[in-house]
């Protein structure tokens, strides 16, 4: 009894009509020219999708996860018993890890007399300011983690060996990078903490021989830790590394691409 | 062209497809990427969140006092993954611990693909390289491991039981 139009006296029930407003609604919004610009064919969101092996080809296809992914893959790349997850987990943490920092930093001064100060209060006076500092802190170890056993998982299949030898090589610089970023960041609530396990890190800098001091004296600003060393641990973390190991995790990602996907199983 | 008797070409027999076409034997086992992939990558990244988030809840991050300079804490330690160096330092002369063990373990790491010339994947063929790399990932996670829960005042020896878990993580 859906057809008003022939019965007019007998009106379908009040969530029947609901339903059918409802409807209309969204035919409206998926015809229109603004809801079509913004979702190519084959999206999900399109009206009509169905799920046919060709629309789900065009969701990969024909939307911006094509520069991540390709349309199709082997099936055993998508085993979570092959690649345990652990790049993709690194890749996750790091853009938790970029929410969550940019959070923080609305909340944080990168000075001697105001570093402590703001993260003291983070605690106290901004809403969800510890959890957030806390998601910060243990994910930025889980991280460390996880490149770590990405490395060995990738090691152990010999996914290392021809033709992925460069990316091997680009992992390296990814996990220097992440070190890099751990520690950056460990100096910025500028407590005992940190100041005294940067202390213990940057001295062992110094031994390099040749050009050891000059680089201690760089990246400290000075003779020792003070605030041009936050500063500049500062813009190194929250600026110059994650930029640098951006581009890093796209060669990354591009190679495994076009070494032909993930290696095949042993 | 031809002349006006025929053609000069005819179709000759019937040939096999493989002959001519590349047709490929198999066509690989492959799947989607949606579904499959993106639905376990979803997944994996609402575990990932959902672990921190919990953990988050019941564990604060360290904050000691302020930076003080005239106060050595003791111990000092170095972050954790920085462990193993600051562990070496204890046992050779800085020059070797601090700069000639990391840098040739990282240079031998990074060239690894181009050292290890055997092309085979299967473990059995790769002991050699599969015992060396276990013994150089656990020199740094025991060397870590030491300096993280046996280390206590002025970096001496101690067990965990003795130093207690606030002495460790700073909680
Ligand atoms: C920020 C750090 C890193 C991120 C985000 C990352 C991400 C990824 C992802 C998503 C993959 C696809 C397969 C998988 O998940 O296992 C992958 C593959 C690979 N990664 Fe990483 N990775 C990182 C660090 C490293 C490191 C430290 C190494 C080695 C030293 C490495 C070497 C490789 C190689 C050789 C492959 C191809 C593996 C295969 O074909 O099976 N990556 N990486």
């Amino acid at each position: 009894m859906a057809n008003t139009l022939e019965s007019p006296k007998a009106k379908p029930p009040l969530p029947q009509r609901l339903q059918n407003a409802q409807q209309q609604a969204a035919d409206w919004m998926q015809d229109s020219q603004f809801w079509t610009s913004v979702f190519r064919p084959g999206s999900i969101f399109r009206k009509g999708y169905t799920d046919s092996p060709r629309n789900r080809s065009y969701v990969i296809m024909n939307s911006v996860l094509y520069h991540l992914h390709p349309v199709k893959v082997k099936r055993h790349a998508v085993k979570v018993s092959y690649t345990l997850c652990l790049g993709g987990l690194s890749f996750f943490l790091f853009i938790l890890l970029t929410i969550t920092g940019i959070f923080l930093m609305f909340f944080y001064r990168p000075t001697d007399t105001a570093a402590w100060a703001d993260i003291e209060s983070l605690h106290t006076q901004v809403a969800f300011g510890l959890l957030v500092r806390n998601m910060h802190r243990w994910a930025a170890h889980l991280m460390v983690i996880t490149v770590f056993l990405h490395m060995a998982r990738v090691f152990y299949h010999g996914a290392y060996k021809a033709p992925r030898e460069f990316n091997w090589v680009v992992g390296v610089m990814l996990l220097q990078l992440t070190l890099l970023l751990a520690f950056t960041g460990y100096l910025l609530p500028w407590d005992q903490l940190a100041l005294w396990a940067v202390t213990v890190g940057t001295n062992m800098m110094g031994f390099t021989p040749v050009f050891g001091e000059q680089v201690r004296f760089v990246l400290l600003g000075g003779q020792q830790i003070g605030a041009e060393t936050l500063l500049r641990w500062y813009v190194l973390h929250v600026l110059m590394l994650p930029f640098v190991i951006v581009i890093f995790m796209a060669i990354h990602f591009w190679r495994v691409r076009k070494d032909g996907g993930i290696s095949g199983p042993l | 062209m031809g002349g006006p008797a025929g053609n000069t070409h005819r179709l000759l027999t019937v040939v096999k497809s493989g002959s001519i076409q590349d047709v490929k034997a198999s066509p690989g086992d492959k799947v989607h990427v949606w579904p499959h992939l993106l639905a376990a990558e979803f997944t994996a990244a609402l575990f990932i969140t959902a672990f921190t988030l919990v953990f988050s809840l019941f564990i604060n991050a360290p904050l000691l006092e302020l930076a003080n300079h005239n106060e050595t804490p003791n111990p000092s330690k170095a972050p954790w993954y920085f462990l193993g160096l600051q562990e070496l330092l204890t046992m050779f002369d800085p020059m070797i611990a601090g700069v000639t063990i990391p840098g040739v373990a990282l240079i031998l790491l990074a060239f690894a693909p181009y050292i290890d010339r055997n092309t085979s994947l299967r473990p059995e063929d790769r002991k050699f390289a599969i015992s060396i790399q276990t013994i150089h990932l656990m020199f740094w996670a025991v060397l870590v491991i030491i300096g993280s829960f046996f280390r206590g005042q002025g970096f001496n020896f101690t067990y965990p039981w003795d130093t207690g878990l606030h002495g460790i993580f700073h909680l």
